[in-house]
């Protein structure tokens, strides 16, 4: 608003309004889904509530690969490991569900750093072969230790967690405490990716050997993200089980990790917002697109390889472009 | 004994299968960086085309196969090329691949809501039958398996090192901006690999369909296969790939009868993690210096 304000530092201020535009987003879509559910029945409510569920997976993802610049082929396993760490936890050995989801959190943030350990020794994309190969190797335990697992038959009557007293056995109430969840994690994010530590993610991400030579240990932060990335997909395992309240291997799945990619890609990989608009894609849309059936899928990839070869930004890089060429079509000076 | 050698000619075939695939892989790769994860699914989809082309065409098995396998290597080896790949290389190797990733689900879907979500048998080109080797009784469906692919590999190092094409081509994948300068139409060279790399997913489709039926989820293992058999051999390397997909296809097959059948998709893994802890550069490969 500053009348000398030069070209040169309007660019960060614009930039960094921008930032301040998607956490005002993130709290404002929180106080709306909080509401959003009244009259939308049951399965309406599941719906919002898995779409949120899946964010915070993709939210994870998004560090990794929008942020890091890596590729994990393990997220839906890292879910997969979540969701089954607190239902056994919960069901088999009565933990309280705040414990299993930390834990479950933990477990994940510990397994990130041993997988990323020797995989990031090579800098080429080893990394996404070796996840690769533990998401097989998860859903290869995952169905065989029914001793454990259950096996195909999976693990059924998941409690949901009770909150100061309130029991949150209905779905509004869930929903409710999801969306909570969902924005002190996104709020964590913002807060990670704006520290220190987020910038010497994104100086990663952009060019690595300059980042080394400007001092930043580029190993530990690769692995850092990589698994705390990681540990986002326990905690969305661990708020899938009490939200399904049953849980089997097959949406643990190599293909669903794929699918999460295509997600954090479809919203804009290293956006805030993005994972949520991915995974609206990827999780409401299909509700709302019911006729297409099982075409869905094929649709779903055919709109992210177009978005790759048109914007590879995603559909938060097109938003931005749309904003940029909106303001470049106001008369200068115009700005308020 | 005479098991052990069954398992190991049954682990020899489908590890030709796979080194057909990772011999793919690895040229795309080479000539335009193109980490390939549709890989399996190239695999999986032209018995599922051909079949497809005798449906609707009505037409008799030969016609259908010609045309299925045509249509394939024009969309998949041409298509890929211009459509997916040369609008995207400019973003770099992870955007591509992910690109990639998203054309497997398509291909996958598409196989299975297009044609069929069952297994569908597919016609060998081979009697049934077996053959005595060392003792064993050896299905020739397994040798031709063995025959045919390795014929293949040869007649493609053969057109690699030793013509006037292949030459131009190999030059291009070491080394993209000499080649240029000596005049070799490079963009003309890149778009061989694609092709090659869909003929020989052709090959190793023809070769294992009558095995594993025409499917439209067969490409994951394949694929999942070929990549560590492309990592373990020397991602660089056609001669790597090749022993890499032998050696996973044995792994694999003792695995299979003598680890544990739930598990035995574990073993060709472990190879996989253990060849990145110990030797990333692969068993046949040259360590690569980092390029800034």
């Amino acid at each position: 608003m500053s009348a000398p304000a030069t070209a040169s530092a309007a660019r960060p201020a614009s930039r960094s309004r921008l930032r301040d535009g998607a956490l005002l987003a993130l709290v404002l879509g929180a106080a709306i889904l909080w509401f959003a559910p009244a009259g939308m029945g049951r399965y309406g409510t599941y719906v919002l509530s898995l779409w949120l569920v899946m964010s915070i997976a993709v939210m994870g993802l998004n560090l990794t690969l929008g942020y890091a610049g890596q590729t994990s082929l393990a997220q839906a396993a890292f879910m997969g490991l979540g969701a089954y760490a607190t239902a056994i936890l919960t069901t088999t050995y009565g933990v309280n569900w705040y414990a299993a989801f930390a834990l479950s959190g933990l477990l994940t943030f510990c397994i990130g750093i041993l997988l990323g350990f020797p995989a990031l020794r090579v800098r080429t994309h080893y990394l996404a072969f070796v996840t690769l190969a533990f998401s097989t190797l998860i859903w290869l335990l995952l169905r065989n230790e029914q001793w454990l697992t259950g096996g195909v038959f999976g693990i059924a009557n998941i409690k949901r967690p009770v909150f100061f007293g309130l029991r949150l056995d209905g779905a509004l109430a869930f929903h409710r405490f999801l969306v909570a969840v969902t924005l002190i994690l996104a709020l964590a994010l913002w807060w990670l990716v704006r520290s220190p530590w987020g910038r010497a993610f994104m100086a990663l991400r952009e060019n690595p050997v300059r980042a080394a030579s400007l001092g930043v240990d580029t190993r530990a932060y690769t692995l850092l993200a990589f698994a705390i990335g990681s540990a986002y997909g326990g905690f969305a395992g661990a708020l899938y089980a009490p939200l399904v309240e049953f849980i089997d291997p097959s949406p643990f799945s190599l293909s669903q990790s794929l699918f999460l990619l295509l997600m954090v890609v479809a919203g804009g990989s290293g956006y805030l917002l993005g994972p949520f608009i991915g995974a609206l894609l990827g999780v409401v849309l299909p509700e709302w697109l019911r006729f297409a059936g099982s075409l869905y899928l094929i649709i779903f990839a055919s709109i992210v390889l177009m978005l790759l070869i048109i914007c590879p930004q995603g559909v938060s890089g097109l938003a931005e472009r749309g904003w940029q060429a909106l303001r470049r079509g106001r008369p200068a000076g115009g700005a308020p | 004994m005479a098991e052990f050698v069954a398992f190991l000619i049954a682990g020899v075939a489908t590890g030709a299968i796979y080194a057909l695939a990772a011999i793919g892989f690895t040229l795309v790769w080479q000539t335009s960086q193109t980490i390939n994860f549709a890989q399996g699914e190239f695999v999986m989809l032209p018995a599922v085309l051909v079949l497809l082309a005798v449906k609707l065409l009505g037409a008799p098995l030969w016609l259908g196969a010609l045309v299925g396998i045509l249509a394939f290597i024009l969309v998949f080896g041409v298509g890929f090329k211009v459509v997916v790949v040369d609008p995207m290389i400019r973003h770099g190797v992870l955007p591509l691949a992910i690109a990639t990733m998203a054309l497997s689900t398509i291909m996958k879907e598409g196989a299975k809501d297009g044609f069929s979500a069952e297994a569908q048998n597919f016609p060998s080109f081979v009697p049934t039958g077996t053959v005595e080797i060392l003792g064993t009784a050896v299905s020739l469906q397994h040798v031709a398996i063995i025959v045919v692919a390795l014929a293949a590999i040869g007649l493609l190092q053969w057109f690699v090192g030793g013509t006037r094409l292949g030459r131009q081509m190999q030059a291009t994948a070491q080394n993209p901006t000499v080649a240029r300068i000596l005049g070799i139409p490079v963009e003309r060279m890149v778009l061989l690999t694609f092709v090659i790399n869909a003929a020989l997913a052709v090959v190793a489709s023809v070769l294992i369909s009558p095995l594993y039926l025409a499917k439209f989820s067969n490409g994951e293992t394949i694929g999942l296969f070929a990549f560590i058999a492309a990592i373990v051999g020397g991602f660089n390397q056609v001669r790597g790939a090749l022993v890499g997909g032998l050696l996973i296809g044995v792994v694999d097959s003792l695995a299979a009868a003598y680890v544990s059948t739930q598990y035995r998709l574990a073993v060709p893994l472990i190879l996989l993690v253990a060849i990145i802890l110990l030797k990333p550069e692969g068993l046949m490969g040259r360590k690569e210096e980092r390029r800034i």
